[in-house]
């Protein structure tokens, strides 16, 4: 699409079966300052070894409850925090490496769009400026940068002649978040990260934007990286899910394997936390007592097990390695591996 | 039964450098003991509804006109010490982000102690007890030394139920509920809903939820009454509309809601954006945004009709529907 201009052309360097994202054992602890008294210390597990990968033109839906490091790693992902540890390839290339990929190359490639589309925004910036800002950085021309930008307004819906020169707060929030859309594609980009980009829009607007990203991936052959705390809105979307708790993943798999066969507890109780949209049938009790536990200083073990009802004493020992439980679907938890010792770890997992 | 909340033609309006016209009109009965869910998306006019009925809005800037009468008051010609008796006592609140509704200088326990205290002639170690029970009541764990707690101190589902204990404290007729679990995780939201559903029967109160969320909304309410541009465009038992919706931004919000088993289909959108609530149109709100419109829509915004038990602000509702 940016043929006319001096962006480099998207180049599938790794082929087919490479995963445009690979994560390893990626780790972010923000430690807290001990307090005038003494007191805190310690640090907030955001991000604890997390591990996956993105296949090409896919969207990976990835689902928590706050503080469960969905949107760190988010941000670690695209390097606005540095991880304390963990490796992240794009395409077969290491970022950082030597002979990888570099920082500024990695963010024309991977793109973000935030859930608060007027505080992603410059509110001194019209909107094509905002737009055109990134080719910019990235070496084009002012002139072309500018084409380009009201090209990508067109195509998101916002026809640029009307919006172009408008400014973020003349605009509405669904339409604020299109400019945002804009924004992350103008760049031509492989991968977009979007977190939690259509939660703060009223539902007749969330669905006008969801038909537009899936309308531009197929266009612009993207793989997007999907959070959302929606449920509902990722099942929709997503081709796999990855569910998060406590800084790791619990869960991932195919999200028709996973919404129907959830094989971890915490991902059943999620899913069933959910109104049901049935006026006839109202949830009789919770499935999840309390609130989500804190990341500071989380307890050894599966961090899941104070809130499970099926925790045993083997679930403090040892913390439960992501086990493959079906044809792409893993899940960290005792009882989907045989050999844990957990009374219920028989073949089949009681309902 | 005599209604327990009797709104007819409610109209606000913000003075500014352009006029708001947040409320155009909205006529709504609630009876002891029902939970209405209001239900609409951002400027349909449902928090202003809300927080006229507790009269929060600023007394300079705003316009009203119509009648409120809650339990035989008329709230409208309320002023001084008769309406700081009907806060809180008649009515009670929740809001949104209790963060802000609390006070962060005084414990969340002291809070409600001294509301009990500003209601009711009783000492000071006799409202303490009363604040510990409530807090127990909605089930904040170690309540006792959650009396001594300041609102950053816990979490976002603590801080909601001391909130529920701080509106219930003089036991209200009614409670006004704004959007009182959108910013929690759907496993706290959950537990929030059915505490405040076990409580309304337990209490005897009526309710008055505003939401966004239609799943919310089906999970608490006996009657929904849909929202937009500041009226009332349909309203009517729960499971009618939710399984029957007959106006049609109802209709196109039902279609637009993603739910389970919609994978791979092209959702519904509603096109457009809501109206200008500086420039409203002078027929229907919804009129550019339906596909059923015509020129009859234009002329002037359509009534609410009764049709049974329920109501409908629609000149095409006795037309077959039209796919959107």
């Amino acid at each position: 699409m940016h043929t006319d201009i001096a962006l480099p052309e998207n180049v599938d360097r790794g082929g087919p079966a490479q995963p445009l994202l690979l994560v390893e054992g990626l780790r972010k602890h923000f430690p807290i300052a001990k307090g005038l008294f003494g007191r805190g210390g310690g640090a907030v597990h955001a991000v604890d070894g997390v591990s996956f990968r993105v296949e090409k033109h896919e969207i990976l839906g990835v689902v928590g409850e706050s503080g469960c490091g969905k949107s760190t790693t988010a941000r670690l992902l695209s390097h606005l925090i540095d991880p304390d540890d963990g490796q992240i390839i794009f395409d077969g290339e290491g970022v950082g490496d030597p002979d990888g990929i570099t920082v500024r190359e990695l963010r024309r490639n991977l793109q973000m769009v935030f859930q608060d589309s007027f505080a992603s925004l410059n509110p001194r910036m019209t909107i094509e400026d905002s737009v055109a800002f990134g080719l910019k950085v990235q070496g084009v021309s002012e002139a072309k940068a500018l084409a380009a930008a009201r090209d990508m307004l067109d195509k998101v819906g916002l026809e640029h002649g009307r919006f172009g020169g408008r400014y973020p707060h003349e605009v509405s929030g669904g339409q604020r978040q299109r400019v945002n859309i804009a924004r992350a594609l103008a760049v031509n980009p492989r991968l977009v990260i979007l977190d939690e980009a259509v939660s703060a829009l009223d539902k007749s607007v969330q669905a006008q934007v969801l038909n537009l990203l899936l309308d531009l991936k197929a266009e612009f052959d993207l793989t997007y990286m999907f959070i959302s705390h929606d449920l509902n809105v990722v099942q929709y979307i997503s081709d796999r899910v990855m569910v998060m708790y406590l800084g790791q993943v619990v869960e991932i798999g195919p999200v028709d394997s996973l919404y129907g066969n959830a094989r971890h507890p915490y991902t059943r109780a999620l899913l069933s936390a959910v109104p049901s949209l049935e006026p006839g049938v109202r949830t009789a009790a919770s499935p999840l007592v309390g609130d989500p536990p804190n990341p500071v200083n989380p307890p050894p073990g599966c961090r899941f097990r104070e809130r499970c009802p099926h925790a045993e004493a083997v679930c403090a020992a040892a913390m439960p390695e992501l086990a493959a439980v079906g044809d792409g679907h893993f899940a960290a938890c005792h009882m989907a591996d045989p050999s844990s010792g957990h009374s219920a770890a028989a073949p089949e997992m009681p309902s | 039964m005599s209604p327990l909340v009797s709104i007819r033609d409610l109209t606000v309006r913000f003075a500014g450098a352009k006029t708001v016209n947040a409320v155009n009109g909205v006529s709504l009965d609630i009876a002891p003991g029902e939970v209405l869910g209001l239900l609409g998306e951002s400027g349909s006019g449902k928090s202003v509804t809300l927080r006229a009925l507790m009269r929060l809005h600023p007394e300079k800037r705003t316009t009203y006109g119509g009648s409120m009468m809650v339990d035989g008051q008329d709230v409208l010609g309320l002023s001084g010490p008769a309406l700081e008796a009907y806060r809180g006592k008649t009515c009670g609140m929740i809001f949104q982000d209790p963060i802000l509704a609390f006070d962060p200088v005084y414990s969340l326990g002291r809070q409600i102690s001294e509301a009990i205290r500003r209601h009711e002639a009783v000492d000071e170690a006799t409202a303490k007890a009363r604040a510990i029970q409530l807090l127990e009541r909605v089930q904040v764990p170690s309540a006792r030394r959650r009396y001594d707690a300041y609102p950053h101190e816990v979490s976002g589902g603590m801080r909601q139920r001391a909130m529920i204990a701080l509106a219930l404290a003089c036991k209200p007729k009614l409670l006004l509920a704004d959007e009182p679990t959108t910013a929690l995780d759907a496993t706290v939201q959950i537990q929030v809903l059915l505490l405040l559903r076990e409580l309304q029967q337990e209490l005897g109160m009526s309710v008055i939820f505003v939401t966004h969320d239609i799943g919310v909304a089906a999970e608490i309410s006996d009657r929904i009454a849909v929202m937009y541009g500041g009226r009332i465009v349909e309203q009517g038992p729960l499971a009618d509309i939710m399984t029957d919706p007959r106006h049609p931004y109802t209709r196109g919000l039902m279609a637009s809601t993603v739910r389970p088993g919609m994978r791979g289909q092209r959702l519904e959108a509603i096109p457009g954006m809501p109206p200008d609530l500086t420039a409203m149109p002078p027929g229907c709100a919804f009129a550019p945004r339906c596909a059923q419109a015509n020129a009859a829509c234009m002329v002037a915004p359509p009534p609410l009709v009764s049709q049974g038990n329920r109501q409908n602000a629609c000149i095409h509702a006795e037309e077959p529907c039209v796919a959107a």
